[in-house]
This record gives C-alpha cells, structure tokens and sequence, in this order.
C-alpha cells in the first residue's frame, strides 16, 4: 500500500514541477512578469525535491539494507551543495555571471553523468536501448561537466590563453571515436553476455575518463571570445543529458525539463552565432583568432583625440544621444557613473538611449544585466533590431569600451574576419565619441574602422574617469548657467 | 490501482518531442535584454537532475554507487539552487523607468525567498 501511495505522490509531484517549469520560463517572456516567473520555478523544484525522499518506499530489494545510510548520505550531500552554491551565487559579482553560470551547468552535467554512472555500475538498465540511453547521457554530461569547467577557467581567466598544438583536431577525433567504441563495446558485453578483457567496472572508468577527455580537449583551443557561444551549447548538452537519465530512471519531470532546456540552449545557441555572423561549428573548430592577427588592414585617417570634457558638453546640447556600452565598461566598473551621466543628460532634455549589440559583454544578455543593476530602466535599453534605424537620425553616438561591434568593416571589408557580423550604426550617427583606455586593437585584435571615420572622435582614459570628467564638465555648465 | 509508469519506446520520444517544441517556442518569445537571465533560469531548470541523483543513491547498493550517487546528488543541489540564487538575483534588477530609483536594492520580504 505504502509504495503505492508513494508513486501516485511522487508522480503527481514530478507532473506539478514539470507544469511550473514550464509556466515558469513563460513568464520570463517580459522584465515585468520574469522575477515571478524565476519563483514559479522554483517552487516546483521544492515540490519535486521533497516528493523525490517519497521513494524511500519504493527502493529495490537490493538497497533496502543500506536505506539509512543512503538517505542520510542524500541529506547531507543536498545540504552541502544547495548552501555552498546559494551562498556563491547570492554574493557574486554581476560581472562573474558567465563563469557562475559556466560551473553550475558543469555541476549539472556532472550530476547527469554521475547518474548514468550509478545506473551502469549498478547494472540497472534493462535492454540495448535502455544501455545505449544510458551511455549517451553520461557521455554528453560528463563532456557537458568537464568543457564548462574549462569554459569557466576560461572566464575567470585561470587558462588565458587558447592552447592549440597541430594535430589537436586529428587528437581531439581519436579520443571521441574511442569513447564510442569502448561504449560500443559495452554495449557488446553487457547484451551478449561475453566476458569482457578487463573487468566491466574497469571498462566503465576508461569510458567516462574518456568522455571527460573529450570536453576538456574540445574546449581548450577555443578562445574566450567564443565562450558565450561554448556555454549556451553546453547548458543545452546537459539539459540532453538530463532529459536521457529521466527517460532511463523513468522520472517524466527530468524528461521534460531536460528536452526544454535542450530546446532552449539550442535556441540561443543558433542566435548568438548568428549574431556573430558564423557557424556554431565554426565556432568550435575553426580557431578563431588566427587569422586577424596575421593581417593589418590599412587604415586611411587617423584618430582625432578630443577631451572628455568637451565630448561631455557637446553632449549636453545634443537633441538625442545613443550609448553603445562593451564589456569594457564593465571592467571599469563605470556602469554607474555612466548612468550617473545619462540622467544628468536627461535632465537637460536630452534624449538618451542604451544599445546593445547581442554579443556585448561576455554572454548574451549580460550587459543588460549589468546596466539593470547600475539602476538603467529597461526601457531606456533598445536591442540592436529595434534601435539601428535610428543611428542616422541621432547627433551623438557614444561607444563605452566596446569595439567589434561597431566596426564598419563586418559591412564593407570582405577579408576582416567579422565580415557579415550585423554591427550596431555607430558611424552613421552624426558624431560618434569613442571612450577607450588607448590606442589599439579590441578583444579579437581587429582594427576599427571606424576610428578613422571624419566624424568620430577618440576620448582616451579609462571609463570610469572620462565619465568624471564628463560629469564634471556638464555640471560645471549648469553652474556656470545659474 | 496500479500508477506506476512505464515510459518505453515512442510514449519517451513523443514525452521528447513535445518537451522540445514546448520549449523552443516558449524561449523563442523571451527578448533579448533577459538572455543572461534566460540561460541562468534554464540552468537552473535542469538543477531538476538532483532528484534523479535522490531516487539513485536512494536506491544504490553497493559503494561504488553510493559514492557517485553522493556526488550526483551534490552537484545536482549546487546546480538548482545556485542557478536560482542568481537568476532570482538578476530579475530583482530590472526596473522600469517610472520607479524610484531607491527600491533598486532593496531585498525581498524574507517569506518571499
């Protein structure tokens, strides 16, 4: 009876969380209804977690002497884990959002390996295609574990630079077809019965050491302008992985919250590389990088410096003034100084606007974040789609540490290696000011074009500073005025 | 009454297939300015594997599975509730322009979180 009752809970558990997921990620749809939509959420993950200890009363046979010990063991190990990364992720910095999401979806990917790996040690599964789910999902988590946590290291700036040998490609496809033929032959021993070469538990470790070979390999030569795109393709492998292991441990809520996310990453996967104007396999076999370093276009112009102060006042009198923010100014911190700026601007009647190209920033989406959190109302906030039309009507475009994606040359230039990238207008605004810590190349080491252009001008400084400096300069207006 | 499930052959592609539609038309809908939150808060959905790792380790048998189940468990938990500690965190930040600038920072009532 009691295992009866336990199964029609758990299951009524899991339909209910797989229902508030989903009504969940619908309400992220608008800034308005999203903070809901995050609790929704996760109350069903509350009720999904509590109803999963219900199987305390369904255990096999076999685990019933160790129940204590295992049900202690989950207490324990779901207390550690939820507090350590609820403490982390309260008082991270917005700004180490990348690498905070990279290393929770490699614990994510991990757990989905890891329970592939119980069910293979503990010769669970029944049937071929049961086995073969099973092996998928523990590879694609485990691949999913190891490249995030790399792609953190990455972010973080831990590995700085790309590591690339020759014959990484021709390395990186013998480790994958191996893991496949040892989980082939997994496969083989387990369904024929034949005894296998090494013990089973044995051919099991070199198949998931494997698969963790294969993340970190794949990951290593990518460079760290390419990571956005690398994390969204694994948020989305281990929402695979999850949605397998739910389908192989027969849990419906992980089946469907696991195909949502797949669908999900793949989703914004495909935007990101399209707003970079390449392939997702481009992106992660073709070194990017390489190639803009060996070529210097020539440029004709040169940079024509101005004072901050006076990019500032010329500001202030502008009708309207469209701000294109990189991640640059986030690593000055200035994104409140800058707001500081706008609604000074603003209260002189000036019409002011944030674009924002979709790869801004070290993720898509993050430097709305960061804007969010310096205080800039999401309505002032305009995506490249809705806002590029109005360049050419705008006295002032002011770039803030963003560089690519302002380039005129991913318009014109078919030999730069950002040609066809979509770039926010910046050069057909009728003044464009620059803000740059100095002369040179940006994160990918392309030359901007639009550095030479006859309308724009270089302010040179850190943000952080030429922003003062600009506050300064429009105050002292108003002073001077009253 | 017999409710347990026995989810086999097309009955899991159909669960598949529907759960990838269903969520590739609702993430198609959410604007671009709450991608970061977007990808923290699917993240966080597939935090849902820590009770896979529950209903494993509950049922593990031997050491080997017990350690592994421990660990699928943990990792599990880290991810759930860190991919909701930040993407709860970055939804509080976004305001419209009509709301005084002070509530920005201010945290929500305890028995909310």
């Amino acid at each position: 009876m009691l295992p009866t009752i336990a199964h029609l809970l758990t299951g009524a558990a899991d339909m209910i969380a797989a229902f508030l997921f989903m009504y969940g990620l619908k309400r992220m749809s608008s800034p308005v209804s999203a903070p809901s939509g995050i609790r929704v959420a996760g109350c069903g993950m509350l009720v999904a977690v509590a109803a999963s200890f219900l199987n305390v009363f369904t255990v096999d046979a076999a685990a019933k002497p160790h129940l204590w010990v295992n049900l202690g063991l989950a207490i324990v190990a779901l207390v550690l884990g939820a507090s350590a990364a609820w403490f982390k992720g309260r008082s991270v910095a917005m700004t180490e959002m990348p690498q905070m999401v990279a290393i929770y979806n490699g614990l994510g990917g991990g757990a989905a390996g890891a329970i592939a790996a119980v069910e293979l040690f503990g010769h669970k599964t029944h049937g071929a295609g049961q086995l073969v789910i099973t092996l998928l999902g523990g590879l694609i988590g485990a691949v999913s574990m190891s490249g995030s946590v790399i792609a953190w290291a990455k972010l973080d700036e831990v590995l700085k630079k790309p590591l690339r040998f020759s014959g990484q490609r021709m390395l990186n496809a013998v480790v994958f077809v191996a893991a496949l033929v040892v989980g082939g032959y997994i496969v083989y021993v387990v369904q024929s019965g034949a005894s296998p070469v090494l013990p089973i538990a044995s051919v099991l470790w070199i198949f998931f050491g494997l698969t963790l070979l294969i993340g970190i390999l794949m990951t290593l030569p990518i460079g760290g302008a390419d990571m956005p795109v690398v994390i969204s393709i694994y948020n989305a492998a281990t929402g695979l992985a999850v949605g397998f292991d739910g389908y192989v441990i027969q849990e419906p809520a992980l089946m469907i919250a696991g195909m949502v996310v797949g669908a999900a990453g793949t989703l914004l996967t495909l935007l990101m590389a399209k707003a970079m104007n390449r392939s997702v396999s481009n992106v992660l076999f073709s070194n990017f990088g390489d190639v803009s370093r060996q070529k210097r276009s020539k440029m004709t112009g040169e940079e024509k410096p101005v004072e901050a102060s006076d990019a500032g006042i010329a500001m202030r009198y502008a009708k309207s003034v469209i701000i294109i923010p990189g991640y640059g100014l986030a690593v000055a911190q200035a994104q409140e100084k800058l707001y500081e700026f706008v609604k000074l601007l603003q209260s002189a009647g000036v019409n002011v606007k944030f674009a924002i190209h979709p790869v801004a920033g070290r993720m898509p989406g993050q430097m709305d974040v960061l804007l969010a959190e310096a205080g800039v109302p999401y309505d002032l906030i305009h995506q490249l789609d809705e806002i590029n039309d109005d360049f050419a009507t705008t006295d002032v475009a002011l770039v803030i540490g963003a560089n690519d994606v302002v380039n005129p040359a991913a318009r014109t230039d078919k030999s730069s290696p950002i040609y066809g990238m979509p770039i926010l207008n910046a050069d057909k605004a009728k003044k464009c000011y620059v803000v740059k810590r100095g002369q040179g190349k940006g994160y990918s080491g392309i030359e901007n074009e639009l550095f030479y252009e006859d309308n724009t001008y270089m302010v040179y400084g850190d943000a952080q500073a030429v922003l003062v400096e600009m506050i300064e300069a429009v105050r002292g207006l108003g002073a001077a005025a009253a | 009454m017999h409710f347990d499930m026995a989810i086999t052959g097309f009955v899991a592609l159909y669960i598949f297939m529907l759960a990838a539609f269903g969520g590739w038309v609702i993430i198609g809908n959410v604007p671009a300015i709450l991608h970061t939150p977007l990808m923290s808060g699917s993240n966080f959905v597939h935090g849902i594997v820590v009770i896979g790792g529950i209903t494993a380790l509950l049922n593990a048998s031997t050491p080997t599975e017990q350690v592994i189940g421990f660990f699928a468990v943990l990792l599990g938990a880290g991810n759930a509730a860190g991919g909701y500690a930040v993407t709860d965190r970055m939804l509080a930040m976004f305001q419209a322009s009509h709301q005084p600038v002070h509530v920005l920072h201010v945290k929500h009532p305890a028995k909310k979180s």
